[in-house]
């Protein structure tokens, strides 16, 4: 699945986006952050408050227990500060 | 008749007036315009600020923004809406985003714009970066914009959220 990733999560892990194929016990956007986090210190940082983190698959806004078997696209962002 | 709407996000400065024109020429049904412009402001506080970088999600702030419109329109009585949000840099006194809605009341115009930029907010994947003396940091989201749009969410809504 392609991640992308932007504002200041894209700055603290140092790229837009990448292919990655997590573990298949990796079955939620929480427990993909919480995977995330641990492969290396920029992805540490980027996620060291999960619950700021805001996630959409497939470009529409998901939760934390959103199951992500079959998405193309998930996409890690702060809260939106737009308008 | 159709609503007529209009969701654009670019890099160029945009042209209230002439947008406003687009949805009400030709037509004896539009009784009231509201206009909505945000503009970049010179300081936060006493700090001056360069500039704004907005970076958005392509693809996902224009379907974020589009479904806002259509629940606008299914909202309240309209005639047309247009929505355009700028993204890049954007110095000081330069418009930022702009809502324009189109009906033959006020109420339904006034709250419409109201809904659409609450959304925008707190909704809409863009993120804002402000250029100061200092560096730039990014904004930080405010509570007072989540409970703004929050006030807009159907009774027993949010219950079930």
């Amino acid at each position: 699945m392609k991640l992308r990733y932007f504002a200041w999560v894209r700055e603290r892990i140092g790229k837009p986006e990448e292919d990655i194929e997590p573990p298949v016990d990796v079955a939620t956007v929480a427990e993909l952050i919480a995977w995330l986090a641990g492969r290396g210190e920029e992805y540490a940082y980027a996620f060291e408050n999960p619950k700021v983190i805001r996630a959409a698959i497939n470009k529409s806004h998901v939760k934390p227990d959103t199951r992500i078997a079959g998405a193309g696209e998930i996409a890690f962002f702060p809260p939106m500060t737009g308008g | 008749m159709t609503v007529q709407t209009t969701v654009r996000i670019q890099r160029e400065p945009f042209d209230v007036a002439a947008e406003t024109k687009k949805l009400t020429q030709g037509r004896d049904d539009a009784g009231a315009v509201v206009t909505f412009t945000g503009i970049c402001r010179g300081a936060e506080g006493t700090e001056p600020i360069a500039a704004l970088t907005l970076e958005h999600y392509p693809g996902m702030a224009e379907a974020e923004i589009e479904r806002h419109v259509a629940e606008a329109v299914s909202r309240w009585p309209l005639i047309g809406v247009t929505v355009i949000h700028r993204h890049g840099r954007i110095v000081p006194g330069e418009d930022i985003v702009m809502v324009v809605t189109v009906s033959s009341h006020r109420e339904a115009a006034f709250a419409a714009a109201e809904f659409l930029m609450d959304y925008l907010k707190t909704r809409a994947p863009f993120w804002k970066q402000v250029e100061k003396v200092g560096g730039k940091t990014w904004v930080e989201a405010k509570a007072t914009d989540d409970a703004a749009a929050e006030r807009w969410k159907a009774p027993g809504r949010a219950a079930a959220e």
